[in-house]
């Protein structure tokens, strides 16, 4: 598997570290209990498309979102998860 | 006072000539970070002060012997010179590094081995961010081939995992077709 970082270009899975579901970059806001719940705990399992944060542990240290189809293990689109959030 | 006795991060290990290649060990640098704060304009004032301007991401700036290394998101490499004072947070890193060039014809068929890098697409002055087995390096392309370096503490290692890498492809290129 190959990730197209948007900082240093194609590069080999091995650089990369993998830390889940990119709905991590959605905290809800503190006290509402039951969006920490599912913000902590909630995740959808589509047999598809999913987006989830990778480290470029290896490599520039940006955090990636990468969205990519589980089934057929394609990459559709990689961004940087700083210009994500903004 | 002590006279401590000042030691490179390979002392006793390098150089070493396996075959077409050579591993040589280069001597040791003044090395500072330079990490931009948030917006921050530190190229020019950077380029008043040693010369040169910071690089694009995946290259390297030179002139005489000063160096500036792009080496990850948002971080620089000062090499060769002191930072002037800048917008930016700035570390003397000069003792944590290890830095070796290892140089000849097939220096990039030794790096395949190690390095998960597409290195035949590097031009002269690159620099990647990648790993030498399991190691976290800063590579940069040269002329004669390549720079790597490594954190002090795995100067060792890096020089072993090298020439076991060194050995095998001058055996290998000794047997018959």
């Amino acid at each position: 598997m190959r990730i197209n970082c948007p900082i240093c270009g194609d590069r080999d899975w091995r650089e990369f570290y993998y830390l889940g579901a990119a709905d991590y970059l959605n905290r809800p806001a503190e006290g509402d209990l039951d969006a920490i719940h599912k913000y902590l705990h909630i995740r959808e399992n589509p047999a598809g498309v999913t987006k989830d944060l990778w480290h470029h542990e290896a490599g520039c240290s940006s955090w990636l979102v990468v969205e990519r189809n589980v089934t057929t293990h394609e990459i559709l689109g990689v961004e940087l998860a700083a210009e994500v959030k903004r | 006072m002590i006279d401590l006795v000042a030691k490179s991060a390979a002392e006793g290990l390098l150089p070493v000539t396996i075959g077409a290649l050579t591993l040589s060990e280069i001597p040791h640098r003044e090395v500072h970070s330079i990490a931009p704060f948030k917006g921050a304009k530190v190229s020019t004032a950077l380029k008043k002060a040693v010369g040169i301007e910071l690089p694009e991401a995946g290259r390297s700036t030179t002139k005489g012997d000063v160096q500036v290394l792009w080496t990850a998101r948002g971080q620089y490499f000062l090499i060769g010179a002191k930072p002037p004072k800048l917008p930016a947070a700035i570390t003397d890193q000069s003792d944590a590094w290890c830095a070796v060039a290892l140089t000849g014809p097939s220096a990039g068929d030794a790096l395949a081995r190690l390095c998960p890098l597409d290195t035949a697409k590097m031009g002269q002055g690159d620099v990647a961010r990648s790993l030498i087995g399991h190691m976290s390096a800063i590579i940069v392309k040269r002329v004669d081939g390549f720079e790597t370096i490594v954190f002090r503490a795995f100067a060792r290692t890096l020089v072993h995992e090298l020439r076991k890498v060194m050995t095998s492809l001058d055996a290998q290129a000794a047997l018959p077709d």
